[in-house]
């Protein structure tokens, strides 16, 4: 079985995983990060969207050896200590969550969005959830959310 | 009103978990020892199950054991339950063909489960899926329901013409004479199309068994894990309550589809003791498709009869209603009792009769979907209610001005069996003309007129039945369960506060709103209230969410929980305080002598309940902790009005959504941010059904729609914001005058959106276009109609 190689939410982490195991197993499954959701098997929904390098990625959609010596960041390692991340506290102020099993993906998400623009419109937000799916909200608070936390990130 | 009192829009408390990644969905548990299932399922809607032949795959790497029905119908494992019985029109009972778990003889619909195969991780258990050999005999299959009665192919060999039951409601004669004597008759064929919930979190569960004690725990994603217990443990796997536990944490949302007793969950907890090992499944998405309870799909033909004002006379209605394979857990109550019996809407309809025939076809189940019935019922009314203002010539505002029930006609006994018990249309009603600015309507069609698009405007009111619901009632109607609620309220020493609830929060924000009533009425602080819900191991019973049920019926069992708690601790700080009771008052957390200043803080009344060294010890037991069931004396009736504005591009025939007004009369709101969220949330849901979502099978019964490519779903950019608001009428018939709010938005949108489009299309002549009204749809009625 190959070996591989990361950085996770900051640690350095090293498994063994058989050639097919996708990154969202790896998270969930090996190193127990279960606050990286699966809810569909065709790259469709984003509960799954983590950080890699940086930029969202469907970690569905991305074996765990192709994250070889990439920096990894999950929902799990945004808060500081207690204190959330902005945008975490935007979707708490704005009711941008109900059943929660989205929400994980669309933070990461809408964090990346706000690191390519800085000053989303409600338009652009709404473009930019297009690989996101939510069945409980109807996207409404999402959308305030994001364009709250996009405001809280500036400030 | 304190921050976190009732009608606070305070902060969700579960939210933390959410956001930081700490849920406890049942796919992020994992036990010591654990195995992993994967299901076969097969990929024909009909078959004879000629042979398993599993020896192969059983020497497959890492795989424990393999198991089929037959091994379930040789240990006596029982059939899937209905909870629901029927009658149909002759008096008999409704055909109740077996469900078992796992197909014997025979698989009736793609999907159905035919081997469960263990392994030691799920990729062994997948690679072992594929060489289990099966030999099908491939029978014809009874797809659509015409087809289906015809009986030519019969899903279920003892059901001729696979009608599962033929059944009506309301006062056939007096219907028909209304007809007669009718200035004019107005009729509609619709077709309510099939939907598929999704959930975002897919299915799952973890079985264990302890060989020690012969204790069961099954983790699964339940809406009601003492229905599962129950249904379960009783009718499946004869399992005694006490020793079977189920255990529903957080929930990935449910909207109706996690209601039901699902096959996996009696499979997993039935193989669990045979390999003595925890086992492990959880659906991939394509399963879900083809194994959660599908909604919705009814074929109806309704008449309206009116008099030379434009009064309805009376409504007929005849309906055909997709039952699936099987009868899933509330799959018949659905086409039946929460829909026939909603047929006056809000309007004096004075005679109304209405048929359903329920059709068993080789599809997955189909059951409750959020709203469960009425929407069904709400889209014939509304689009019968539209026809009828362009046939007879009288504006759509103004036809149901003139029907609608007036408030001082309450309590109004409907002619289809419910009492209303209160409420004022006409209130949401003009509220929501005003905030659609309906009036102003007509420039702003101007103005896309002059950008080439066509502009429309369509109305839906609504009423629903929901708090369900009376257990007597609902026994003498079929019901096979009481349909009550429960609620402990455990006070600590120190004075803090645990609420165990039998309803479940799968993300309708119960550990908030239940949180606030505690709050409320004990006067302790918020974050001294906890609420666990959702384990049937601390819960002492419950009936579980769905239907709009929780505060309803939920909540009530929460007030009386507290106030006997307060009943208790008056007499504790009376004895204290050496007063009389009548002399104690309570209010905010405060026991006081009226008219003295003297006073006991709520904790130190919980203090001396565990510490009763000065305590009145004859009269009373130690301890603050109090269960309360309620039974509610009604249904409740949330009502309202939902306008939709449309613009549609005539060269592409999509349409867009410009606003979408939501007055809703939900009794009264204990948190205003959870109920926007609750309502914004069903109106995504009915505007899928009306634009964008539906389930298509082939002939052969393959699902052509049984992925997030085909069966498409709201995102973000197809949705506008959503104009929300309540107009609380009070007075419901339960103690917090609540009425419930999950499902209006699924019940409302769906007329509202239609009646803009084909207002929009009217002066191009379309007259009709079905659900889901794609653009392509749209074009082709353009087309059609020139
Ligand atoms: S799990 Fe659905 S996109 Fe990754
Ligand atoms: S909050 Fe439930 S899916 Fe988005």
């Amino acid at each position: 079985m190959p070996t591989v190689s990361m950085t996770v939410n900051g640690e350095s982490v090293s498994s063994e995983v058989e050639p097919r195991t996708l990154l969202v197993q790896y998270l969930r499954e090996n190193l127990g990060l279960t606050g990286t959701h699966v809810g569909c098997d065709t790259s469709q929904c984003g509960a799954c969207v983590v950080h890699v390098n940086g930029k969202s990625a469907k970690s569905c959609t991305m074996l765990a050896v192709q994250a070889e010596g990439s920096e990894v960041s999950t929902i799990e390692g945004l808060a500081d200590g207690d204190t959330l991340h902005p945008m975490q506290e935007a979707f708490r102020e704005n009711h941008g969550l109900q059943c929660g099993f989205c929400t994980p993906g669309m933070v990461m998400s809408a964090i990346d969005l706000v690191q390519t623009n800085s000053d989303p419109s409600e338009h652009d937000v709404r473009e930019w959830l297009e690989g996101n799916l939510c069945r409980c909200t109807g996207y409404h608070n999402i959308v305030k959310s994001i364009l709250a936390g996009a405001k809280a990130m500036q400030g | 009103m304190t921050e976190t009192n009732i009608g606070a829009p305070i902060k969700r408390v579960e939210d933390k978990r959410f956001l930081t990644g700490r849920g406890r969905y049942t796919d992020d548990l994992n036990q010591p020892n654990q195995l992993y299932a994967c299901i076969l399922r097969s990929p024909h809607a009909h078959a004879n199950l000629k042979k398993v032949d599993v020896s192969q795959a059983k020497a497959a790497p890492g795989v424990i054991d393999i198991f089929t029905g037959s091994d379930m119908a040789a240990d006596e494992v029982g059939s899937l339950p209905c909870g629901w019985q029927i009658h149909s029109k002759d008096g008999s009972p409704m055909h109740e063909p077996g469900h078992p778990p796992m197909a014997v003889t025979k698989v009736r619909h793609v999907g159905d489960q035919v081997a469960i195969v263990i392994a030691e991780t799920k990729s062994q258990a997948r690679d072992a899926l594929d060489i289990i050999e099966v030999d099908y005999e491939v029978l014809p299959a009874a797809i659509n329901m015409d087809e289906a009665l015809s009986g030519k192919a019969l899903v279920h060999d003892d059901v001729p013409n696979n009608m599962c039951f033929d059944w009506e409601i309301g006062d056939k004669e007096a219907t028909e004479n209304s007809f007669s004597d009718a200035h004019k008759v107005v009729s509609i064929e619709l077709v309510n199309n099939r939907l598929i919930p999704n959930a975002m979190e897919p299915r799952a569960a973890v079985a264990q068994y302890d060989p020690s004690n012969g204790n069961y725990t099954l983790h699964t994603t339940t809406q009601n894990p003492h229905v599962i217990r129950l249904l379960m443990g009783a009718f499946v796997l004869q399992i005694p309550e006490h020793k079977l536990r189920i255990i529903s944490h957080d929930v990935g949302g449910g909207f109706g589809s996690k209601i039901f007793h699902y096959a996996e969950e009696a499979i997993l907890t039935w193989a669990s003791a045979k390999v003595s090992q925890p086992i492990k499944w959880t659906a991939e998405r394509s399963e879900s498709f083809v194994t959660d309870a599908h909604g919705r799909d009814h074929e109806t033909k309704a008449e309206l009869a009116l008099d030379k004002d434009g009064k309805f006379l009376g409504l007929r209605v005849s309906t055909k209603a997709n039952i699936g394979a099987y009868l899933s857990t509330f799959g018949s109550s659905v086409p039946t009792y929460l829909y026939g019996t909603l047929l006056a809407g809000v309007y004096k309809t004075p005679a109304i009769y209405c048929e359903v025939k329920t059709v068993f076809t080789n599809t997955v189940p189909v059951d409750a979907y959020r709203g469960a019935g009425r929407p069904e019922c709400t889209y014939l009314l509304e689009r019968l209610v539209n026809k009828a203002a362009k046939e007879t010539g009288i504006d759509p505002v103004e036809i149901r001005r003139i029907n609608m029930i007036q408030p001082d006609q309450f309590p109004y006994q409907t002619p289809v069996a419910l009492q209303y018990d209160v409420g004022d249309y006409p209130r949401a009603f003009e509220t929501a003309l005003k905030a659609s600015d309906y009036e102003g309507f007509s420039s702003r069609r101007k103005s896309s007129e002059d950008n080439g698009k066509k502009r429309g405007i369509g109305i839906s009111t609504y009423i629903e039945a929901c708090g369900i619901a009376p257990s007597a009632v609902a026994g003498a109607l079929g019901a096979r369960a009481g349909l009550y609620e429960s609620a402990q309220v455990r006070v600590h020493p120190t004075g803090s506060v645990t609420l165990y609830t039998g309803t479940h929060n799968h993300g309708q924000g119960h550990e908030t709103t239940f949180a606030q009533i505690v709050s409320d009425t004990l006067g302790v602080s918020i974050d001294q209230v906890e609420v666990s819900h959702g384990d049937t191991g601390e819960v002492q019973f419950g009936m579980g969410t769905y239907g709009s049920r929780s505060l309803a019926v939920g909540g009530p069992a929460v007030l009386k929980a507290c106030n006997k708690i307060i009943e208790k601790s008056k007499k504790i700080a009376a004895h204290i305080l050496e007063a009389s009771v009548d002399d104690i008052d309570f209010k905010d957390g405060v026991y006081s002598i009226s008219g003295t200043d003297r006073e006991l803080a709520f904790g130190e009344v919980s203090l001396a309940a565990y510490v009763p060294h000065n305590y009145p010890i004859e009269e009373l037991e130690p301890g603050l902790d109090e269960n309360a069931f309620y039974d509610p004396l009604n249904f409740s009736f949330p009502a309202g009005c939902h306008i939709c504005e449309v613009e549609i591009d005539p060269e592409t025939g999509e349409v867009e959504i410009t606003d979408f007004t939501a007055v809703d009369d939900i009794g009264r709101v204990i948190n205003p941010m959870i109920v926007e969220g609750q309502v914004q949330g069903g109106l995504a849901q009915g505007i899928g059904q009306a634009l964008m979502e539906g389930c298509v099978y082939d002939n052969e019964g393959q699902l052509l729609t049984g992925s997030y490519m085909d069966y498409t779903m709201p995102r973000a950019d197809n949705l506008p914001n959503l104009n929300v608001s309540t107009e609380s009428v009070l007075g419901a018939s339960n103690p917090l005058e609540v009425k419930g709010v999950g499902e209006v938005g699924s019940i409302g949108a769906p007329p509202a959106v239609i009646n803009a489009i084909l207002d929009a299309l009217s002066s191009l002549g379309v007259e009709d276009i079905s659900m889901p009204a794609s653009p392509s749809k749209v074009w082709q009625a353009i087309h059609n109609a020139q």
